[in-house]
């Protein structure tokens, strides 16, 4: 049976990892490879990247990151962050990315995703929306979420999916940072609304809350930073904890 | 031993590479017909979209060897379908290797199936050391049904062909290279056929 997955997403700023972290037996947290390392062997299914990094000569040291990854861990993983073309793409898969995620740069240019499905087949196309729950409605955010947009999440959401997205990662910006749980009512309505997976961001703080999200979101994959990296939750108890509530895990 | 991965522009080989490194093997990528022909083992992977696929081998002439090939090939994810007769993806004639037609999931769950499913009813020396019901990692909207070729089986709405086997030719549906230490035997075991 296809299991639910549990992803650890760590952002990355020229080549390093930025938020601390925090792990005794680590030689060098702030290794991005030394941490995906960790991960996968402990349990992650899958690792997201995220490069916060601005400028065109940053995204050079990603490049040879995402090469150092891929030789070293044997898990897939995605790199998001700054993608806007199909050469970005194709220069981050050739190096070894199994999926890219793309946000703002298909909000203002939809056409890409189709390009790069087109391209690159929809399995290795994640589209990331970013929204933010205002009185009833909710609307798409751009740049982490810093700009809004008059965008309906959910038609936007159905659109990612008939323009080839093969993924989507909805982070709700009203949620992400609280440690309060995942937006579940609006993820179920994103999950019964495509036909896609769903992977849920913002909002884990306590193993509860994943089992939240698979149950009541009725999400396919759920990301976290902090609550990982911060030791606050070990993924191997993560996923005893859900088996045992019967949501189905590798362990 | 010389092992190499056939390069016809399929996204993403450099992971197949890397996980032969760290078990070992210095792969090369090529799609040189007498260098794949001579070779001692040959991987096929394959991520895309079939009917571009088709045409890219058709263009280096590899559509015709690789069925010819008589050391141990194997298929990755893509390449399973490609070394099918048939698939639905762009309707698409394959090199027809197994006589087998490639179908779209047709379902209530999501399509492509993304994710860690199990393994089971393992069969031939593939699966040394890999214990039933073992996860492997699967991105896939199409799928090979069961036959007499199927060494390993997963179900998502139904049973399919996780893997197949006919002859020397070898394919499976998931992608060993990212199928944590369970993949990297699989892989072993095919650089030990």
């Amino acid at each position: 049976m296809l299991t639910k997955r549990i992803i650890p997403c760590l952002d990355i700023k020229n080549g390093r990892t930025v938020k601390g972290v925090n792990f005794e037996n680590l030689i060098d947290a702030g290794d991005p490879v030394e941490l995906a390392k960790y991960y996968s062997e402990n349990g992650a299914d899958e690792l997201v990247f995220l490069d916060i990094s601005a400028t065109k000569e940053k995204r050079k040291t990603l490049v040879d990151l995402v090469e150092r990854i891929a030789k070293n861990i044997n898990i897939p993983f995605t790199v998001g962050g700054g993608i806007s073309s199909v050469g970005d793409v194709s220069i981050l898969l050739q190096s070894g990315a199994d999926k890219v995620s793309v946000n703002s740069s298909a909000v203002k240019n939809p056409e890409l995703i189709n390009h790069l499905a087109n391209k690159f087949g929809s399995q290795c196309i994640i589209v990331a929306i970013d929204a933010k729950q205002i009185d009833d409605n909710w609307k798409v955010y751009l740049v982490g979420g810093k700009v809004p947009t008059e965008i309906d999440l959910f038609e936007w959401a159905a659109e990612v999916e008939k323009r080839g997205a093969g993924e989507i990662l909805f982070t709700s910006m009203n949620h992400d940072g609280t440690k309060d749980g995942y937006a579940n009512q609006t993820l179920a309505i994103i999950s019964q609304l495509v036909n896609i997976p769903v992977i849920a961001s913002g909002g884990a703080g306590n193993m509860q809350h994943f089992a939240d999200v698979f149950k009541i979101g009725k999400s396919d994959a759920a990301l976290a930073a902090s609550v990982f990296h911060f030791n606050e939750i070990s993924i191997a108890e993560l996923k005893q904890f859900l088996n045992n509530q019967d949501i189905n895990m590798r362990v | 031993m010389k092992l190499v991965i056939i390069d016809y522009g399929a996204g993403n080989i450099k992971s197949v590479k890397y996980a032969l490194e760290r078990i070992g093997v210095n792969a090369e990528l090529t799609n040189d017909l007498i260098k794949i022909e001579n070779a001692d083992k040959v991987i096929l992977p394959g991520v895309g979209e079939a009917s571009s696929a088709m045409i890219e081998l058709k263009k280096y002439e590899l559509d015709k060897l690789i069925p010819t090939l008589k050391q141990p090939v194997l298929g990755i994810c893509l390449g399973i379908q490609l070394m099918c007769e048939f698939t639905e993806e762009g309707n698409t004639d394959c090199m027809g290797i197994f006589p087998i037609k490639v179908k779209k999931f047709n379902t209530e769950l999501k399509v492509p199936q993304v994710g860690w499913n199990n393994i089971s009813k393992l069969k031939t020396c593939l699966f040394n050391q890999v214990k039933e019901n073992e996860y492997a990692y699967f991105v896939h909207s199409f799928y090979a049904p069961l036959s007499e070729y199927t060494i390993a089986q997963t179900i998502y709405d139904k049973g399919f062909s996780a893997a197949l086997q006919k002859a020397n030719f070898y394919a499976c549906q998931f992608h060993p290279e990212k199928s944590s230490d369970a993949g990297q035997q699989i892989l072993k075991n095919f650089v030990n056929l």
